[in-house]
Order: C-alpha cells, then structure tokens, then sequence
C-alpha cells in the first residue's frame, strides 16, 4: 500500500492541546515517555495530558502503542524499564507493580476480562482485596458491599452468582464494579465494548458518563468511533508509537479522526467495487442445529441461504443470534448436534459432516476468534498458512521446504502481511496482521465458498480496509463470500445481499441497494414482536 | 514472485543477535552434554571415554532413548504417557512366559511382543483420544494395571535365561566379516568404521544439497564457515565415537536400533505432514482441527506408536538383563519424561525435537554413568538429577520468555 506522504506531513504538525473545559487540573501528565522492547521501539516521546473529571479518549490503529502506554501507566511495565515519567497529581509515579498503581486509585480493565470463572461475583470483585475480619473472610461485609457496588454499575445479579452463568456484557460490568471497589480515581478501558452487543455497549457507555459526573475519570480505549464521538471530551491519537495530536472532541468529526490515525486521508472506508454476479454456487436448505451440550435446545431453526459466484452476502444480526453457530455447523459440523438439512454446491448436494470434505468441496470458514480458533500462536507464520492444505506442499506426506516458504512468501506479499519475515511467530504479530495470516491459511486451501466470521473484529481502520480490498479481490476472481458481522456499516459497505438472522431463524432478507441499518434492525425486531404477539 | 525479493524477505530482520540467541537455543543442551561429559571425563580421570565404557553407556540408555522418542510424539501432541515403565515390565515379562517358560520361538515372541505393545498403546490411544479422559489419568490407571499385570505374569519370580539369539537384540554386536584394522595397537572393527564412514559421507551428502536447495530458493543461510565448521564437528565426533567402539567389540546392535529409529524419527517430525500436523494439534488443538486436522486420529496415533516403542523398550531390556523380573522397568517414565523436558520439549505441548529428547536421555544417561563411578551414593545422584531437570526446563522458559 502506498502511503500518501503529503497527508502526513500536512497534519505532523502538533496542534496546541485544545482545552476542554471540565477543569483545568490536569490529573495525569504522560510526558516524553520512550519504550523499547528488543529490537522494537514500541513507544517514542509521548505527550498526554489527562484532565480531571473527563473522559479521555485513545485512538490508534493496531500497534500503535496504545496497550504499551496504558501498561505503563498502571504498573504492568515497572519503573525504570521505560524512560520519560508519568506524573499522577503532580507526583512522579514510580510503579513497581499493579498494586502501586491501584493504590493511588489507577484501575486498569483490560481487553481480555480477567475474571475467575467459577468464582462467584462477590468473590470476583474482592479478590485479591478480601474483606477481612480477624484473619477470616467477612462474608456479610463481602456480600453488602458487592450489592452496593451492582447496584452502582446497574447490574441485577445476586452477588453469590457464578461469573460463569453471566454474559460477556455483565462481566465487564462485574470488571468495573471490581475497579470501583478500590476508590478508582482514575479508569481505564481497553476496548471494553470489543465483545460486547450494542445495548450491553450503549450502557456501559451511559455509566462512564455517571462515573464523570462522580468525578472519576476515564481513558477509554477504542476503535469505535462513535462511541468516543458519544462520551469522550478529548482525543488523543497515537500513530506508530508517537502521540500525533490531542482533540477536542466537539470540534472533530470521524473523518478527521481517521486522518490521525492513519496518516492518510481515508476518503471511502469501503473500496469501490462493480458487482459481476454469476449463478448460485453454494447453497444451504432446511438447516437445523442442536446445542452441543443441551440435546433439546434448538439453536437453528430452518435455515436456507444461498450466495452466488462473484457474490458478498452479509449475515447481519445480534450477539448471540446464531450466526457463528450455523456457520461452524455448516462447516464440517465443527458446532453442535443433531444438525439436519442439506448443502448444495453447483446445484449438487454435497457431504460437509466433517471439516476435511468441507475443505475438500472447496468451502472455507475463517473464525471470529483467530487466537483460539484461527493460529497456532507459537508456530511461525509459514506454518500457519500451508497448515489447513499440507498436501500443496508435500509430496508422498512429505513436506518440501522450499515450496512451503514460497507460497509463505506469496501470500505475505499479496496480503501484505506486516512482519520481520515469514519465519516470525503468529503470536508477535499485530491483530490485523494475524487476521491476514488466518486468510492467507484459507486462501492457501484453494476455497470457491468462503465464509468470514467478524474479519475485521478487534483491527484497525487502515486495516480494515486491506481486508475489504482482499475480499473485493477474491470476488472478483469468481469466489463467493459469506460475511458475518455485528458492524452494521461494514454490512452495508461491502455485501451485495443482506441476510438477517435473529435467534436462530433467518428473519429477512434484502438487497444492500437501498437497505439501511434502520431497516436491518426492523428485520430484528419484527421477529420479537411476533414472538410477544405468539 | 522474484527470488531476489525473496531472499530479502527472509534476511531482513534478524540480526546477530538474534542468530546467536536462536543457535543457543537450538545448541544449549548438546554444548551441555559435552560440557558434562568432558567434566566426567576429567573426574574420572579418562574413564567415563573407555571404549568399554562407552559401549555400556550406550547399552544402558538405549531403552530410555527408544522411549524418549515416542514420549517427544506424545509431549509435543500435549499429552502424557505414564504407563511406560509399567509396559516394558509387561513386555518382558510377556517374552520370559513364551519363550523362556513356554519354548516359543524367539522371533515369534518379538513379533507378539511387539503387537502387544501396539494394542496396549491403541487402548490407551483410545481412551484419551476418543473417549477424551485426560492423559494423566488413563495412563496412570495404565501403569497400574501392567505392572499388576506382570506380576501376575511372573508370578512374582525371575524369569530366565533367554536363548542367546535372542539377547543379541541388546548385547549382541555387529558381526565383523572383514579383516580388523591394526591401529595403534588396537585392533579395530572394521565393519563399524565402514559403516560409519559412510554414515558421515551421508551427512555431508545430504548437508551439502539441503545448503543448495537453501541457496537456490535464496533462503537465508549461515555462514559458509559456521555451516563447515558445524559439518566437521559432527562428522568428527562421529569418526571419534566409532574408533572409541571399534577399538572394543565394534557397534551395539542396540545402536543401529536406535539410530535407525532417531533417522525414522526426526524425518517424521520435520518432513512430513504427520509430524507437522502433530506439532499444530499440540500448539492450538481448536485452530488444528479447524484446519481439517483429524486431531482424535493423530492423538491416538501417537499413543500407540508410544506402545509399540516402549515394547521394543522392554525386549531390548529383558535382552540385556536376561531374564523378566516382575520389578523391570519400575520409575522408568520419569527418566523418559525428564529426557524429553531436558531436551527441549515444552510441557504445553507443540514444542521439542527428537533429537533434543536423544540428547537429553543421554544428559541423564552420562550423569548416572559418572556419578556412579566417581562412587555418588544413589540418594545425591537423585538430588542432582532433579536439579539438574529443573535447571533445564528454567533455561528454556527464561530463553523463550527473553525470545
């Protein structure tokens, strides 16, 4: 990808922090702080200044360096491996641990929760913090306190409930409640709303602006736009490990966001493409499912779908609305049980009840979870991509080196795979980049149907983009697309067709001329009036 | 695509550093061992290097290396085989009923022997496998029950002595049709050199067109000097151990055994999609099994071939013992387990090679030797073993945490 070098230069120059006026005591005070780990400088001189009682936002793109700076803030990374200093009320903050950093009120809530599964809520939130009397846990106090707390972050749970049985949602609540049980005075999310649906998001964000009218306040770390055009009151953007400019947030708009990020002007965020649609190649009639575990609970009811040669047909719906599992169940039967109904390909039933025929009819499913589900973290990437189709690389079972580094570095450079070279492992990589070696994986096994599960999940505008052009391309070549995504726009950005799902059921269908996120939601909640009507 | 593009790709990024780091890594425990060995060397003032000393270190480790093999399959899967030790007394004991106590013919018994060991290794295969009980507890319930087993077997006594044939798997030598060389006073065993020699123009062969390939698809290569060096190195101490041996009774058949299995081996992990795959379904079984990797299928594999080589473990132990005892074998899948972690294998599975696990049977292999001629009660050497597992295993996490 070429950079626009003139955009760059045109915004290098560092604006004045604009004031935002909430107050003018500035809270904490990131002044010229530089990291390097070996052989990466990961941060280099950044500037931030937080003032008290706002909700300050931290955009960047993957590996910008936002996690990195947070992680200095609050103690992961100690004293003396960074240099530059941190100032927290006017004092120089020398962090050893966490715990330093909690106890002058920093809180950090990280992107992955790190709760105790099956530990009850109030054990969760006073772990590590246990209320104690005489040498003994104070369950009374424990329990009155959690309920004190629940009932601040709005969560109605009972307080000896296993975080297990809770959602994603009211775990980040349960995190939060955590962070307040330790007089926070200053929060800091990274990617809170990353898993979360978009009420469980609209609330989480509705109480970071009552915990700022309580004086506490907040980083917010985000790659949802508008969520920080919601909440925050100022913006600082970081871009390859420098921070490029603080904003105020009334007086921006995304575009401008955007700019700052990527240091190009970001004009479409979805690449042009003509549709050139052929017949229907792949086809999916009568779909039922079966929970894994519960053999009565029906996840899918009667599904059918089809998507066409040259064709991207989203799958809009809720969390949890079943999307994944129909496509893992189509995919080789890799969710669920008792699954029933029939897969066309070419207009000829084909047999997908195992993830080798799957592969083998030329069907593809790339995961919403890469980490879990998509790379093997510790091998290197030319492992990953030659791994669901070893037998192009191999002759008699056995492995040719040379072929398998040549089609690593084949995809590297069609995908454009950012990395010191092939042989890097997955596990160092940037999120958008892992998601590129993921696709490479499926692209190597030669699929004409692929279905992608939330590709762009958790990666960074510029990135976001290389996939959209990545799969422009495959289309273009003659391939077929599936796209699940909770990213409304994204849906109608990219896809031609436009299903809905909901509960387990296809609920609409449309045509992504003169669709819109109002009328996909209708599609929703059509389906839940029906069933209040029922 | 350009090869030149390609060989910039790949050189780009790595720094000296970064080689030295890497070679320590891949070299840590074979500069151990020799460490090791030339400290023992110097304790026992030249005897730990005695041709008959070194025929019986080789003699004395094979079965734990035979196992350390198949262990590396099951470790690196993310499994663990505890049964080892209990199915080489089973196996032994098996051989001494039929052929000593039974009059079977030799070369039936190894072959039944064999099968047995399959069948055990399949079973246990399928119940972590297929029926997803946890390694741990399988093979525990394993180790009891073939010990149990052989017990039952023996009927608590010694079983022995075996035909001669048949203990020539393990104390047997290669036969030496051709003439001896006179060498400084030794006569040395000609059919051991000859073969040794070719095995070292096999290396050399085999290095030298591995290199070709490398610079022909402009792969990064070492240094010309570095890869010489390492090339001589190798084919030196293989020239060295072979004199050492000939100037005695010649190559073990135990060794051919054992370097036939280490070829068979390493090939299988590194080259094929096998072995590939059993390292991707040991680093992130989902993702494995995502891709279309029959995961159940490489977990049951890789058990069973762990009971096919702990039942050529117990023949080759009751060969050079002579007789199945109802204790043989007892404790013995720790010293396999502990070869294979101090070779390198990562206890989360998808990590470790077979020639780190050899190389770490025969780091515990040459402190048992050593420690006992230099008179070490067995309570010190015991501790010092466990120090010495745990001092490897910290190397590599402190190495793979600085990585």
């Amino acid at each position: 990808m070429v950079q626009d070098n003139q955009a760059i230069s045109s915004i290098q120059t560092n604006l004045p922090p604009t004031s935002v006026g909430l107050s003018d005591k500035v809270i904490l005070e990131i002044r010229g702080i530089s990291k390097t780990f070996p052989g990466v400088k990961a941060l280099d001189n950044v500037n931030v200044k937080v003032h008290e009682g706002e909700i300050h936002a931290l955009v960047g793109e993957n590996g910008a360096g936002k996690s990195t700076l947070m992680k200095i803030v609050s103690g992961v990374h100690p004293y003396g491996s960074y240099s530059g200093d941190v100032y927290f009320d006017g004092q120089v903050c020398a962090f050893k641990t966490i715990r330093d950093s909690e106890r002058v009120g920093i809180i950090i809530i990280h992107q992955e929760l790190a709760l105790v599964p099956l530990l009850s809520i109030a054990e969760n939130i006073f772990l590590g913090n246990e209320r104690v009397k005489n040498g003994r846990i104070d369950w009374f106090q424990t329990v009155s306190k959690t309920r004190e707390l629940l009932d601040k972050v709005g969560l109605h749970e009972a307080a000896d409930t296993l975080v297990n049985d809770i959602g994603v949602g009211k775990q980040q609540l349960v995190e939060i409640a955590k962070a307040l049980s330790k007089d926070v005075r200053l929060l800091i999310l990274d990617e809170p709303t990353a898993s979360l649906n978009e009420s469980d998001s609209e609330a989480l964000l509705e109480l970071l602006l009552e915990f700022k009218q309580q004086g506490i306040t907040s980083i917010l770390i985000s790659h949802k736009l508008n969520e920080i055009a919601k909440v925050a009151d100022s913006i600082t953007i970081l871009r390859d490990g420098a921070s490029i400019e603080t904003l105020d947030n009334a007086s921006v708009d995304e575009a401008r966001i955007i700019r700052g990020m990527v240091g190009r002007e970001l004009s479409n965020r979805y690449p042009e493409r003509t549709p050139d649609i052929g017949e229907v190649i792949f086809e999916v009639r009568d779909w039922n499912v079966y929970h894994p575990l519960q053999r009565d609970r029906q996840m899918i009811y009667n599904v059918n779908f089809n998507v066409r040669r040259g064709e991207v047909v989203g799958i809009a719906g809720l969390m949890g609305s079943g999307r994944t599992e129909l496509a893992m169940s189509v995919f080789g039967k890799s969710y669920g049980q008792r699954i029933s109904g029939r897969v066309h390909m070419h207009g000829a039933e084909v047999d997908v009840s195992s993830i080798n025929k799957a592969i083998n009819n030329k069907l593809a499913y790339v995961t919403e979870d890469r980490k879990t589900y998509g790379l093997v973290l510790g091998n290197d990437i030319r492992r990953n991509v030659t791994l669901a189709n070893l037998g192009a690389v191999s002759e008699n079972l056995v492995i040719s080196d040379a072929k398998e580094m040549l089609a690593a570095l084949d995809y590297r450079e069609k995908l454009n795979i950012r990395c010191s070279s092939v042989l890097q492992e997955a596990v160092n990589l940037s999120g958008g980049n892992q998601q590129k070696v993921v696709l490479s994986k499926w692209l190597f096994a030669d699929p004409e149907v692929l279905i992608l599960d939330e590709p762009t999940r958790g990666i960074d505008v510029g990135a976001k983009y290389e996939i959209y052009t990545i799969v422009n391309q495959l289309v273009a070549a003659g391939k077929a697309i599936i796209l699940i995504s909770s990213e409304l726009p994204e849906i109608l950005g990219v896809c031609d067709r436009i299903y809905v799902m909901n509960e387990g059921r296809m609920v609409g269908e449309m045509s992504s001329e003169g669709a819109s996120q109002e009328k996909i939601m209708a599609e929703i909640v059509k389906l839940e009036d029906k069933e209040v009507r029922a | 695509m350009s090869s030149i593009s390609a060989s910039k790709q790949i050189t780009d990024g790595s720094t000296f550093g970064d080689t030295l780091r890497r070679s320590l890594r891949q070299y840590g425990m074979l500069i151990a061992l020799v460490v090791i060995m030339g400290f023992f060397q110097w304790r026992t003032g030249g005897v730990l290097l005695r041709p008959l000393n070194i025929t019986n270190l080789i003699l004395q480790n094979s079965y734990i290396v035979i196992m350390a093999i198949g262990m590396l399959l099951v470790i690196v899967a993310g499994h663990i085989d505890l049964s080892v030790g209990s199915v080489v007394g089973f196996t032994g004991a098996l051989a001494a009923t039929m052929t000593v106590t039974n009059g079977i013919h030799w070369s039936i018994t190894i072959v039944a022997c064999l099968l047995v060991g399959i069948l055990v290794g399949a079973a246990q295969g399928y119940c972590v496998a297929f029926l997803e009980i946890p390694a741990f507890i399988v093979t525990l319930a394993g180790m009891l029950v073939f010990r149990g087993l052989s017990l039952t077997l023996l009927q608590g006594q010694s079983v022995g002595p075996f035909p001669e044939t048949f203990r020539g798997i393990s104390s047997g030598f290669v036969p030496n049709p051709l003439p001896s060389i006179m060498f400084r006073g030794d006569d040395l065993h000609t059919t051991s050199i000859v073969l040794s020699v070719l095995i070292v123009l096999a290396i050399f062969v085999l290095n030298t067109r591995q290199r070709q390939n490398q610079q022909r698809y402009n792969f990064k290569t070492e240094p010309a000097v570095m890869w010489l060096l390492k090339t001589i190195l190798a084919a030196g101490a293989i020239l060295y151990l072979t004199y050492l041996l000939s100037s005695y009774r010649g190559f073990p058949n135990v060794l051919l055994i054992m370097f036939v299995l280490i070829v068979v081996y390493a090939f299988l992990t590194n080259q094929t999609t096998i072995g590939r795959r059993i390292y991707a379904l040991g680093g992130n079984v989902k993702a494995a099994k995502l891709s279309g990797i029959n995961t159940e299928r490489l977990t049951f594999l890789t058990f069973t071939n762990m009971g096919f080589l702990a039942a050529l473990a117990g023949l080759v132990f009751v060969a050079r013992f002579n007789s199945a005892t109802p204790r043989a074998g007892t404790a013995f899948e720790l010293d396999v387990i502990a070869a294979v972690f101090i070779g390198g294998a990562s206890a989360k599975g998808g990590v470790g090679t077979v020639i780190g696990a050899v190389i770490g049977a025969f780091v515990m292999g040459v402190m048992n030797n050593g420690m006992s001629i230099l008179g070490v009660g067995i309570d010190w050497q015991q501790v010092i073993k466990g120090l010495v597992l745990l001092a490897a295993v910290f190397f590599d996490v402190y190495n793979r945490r600085r990585g």
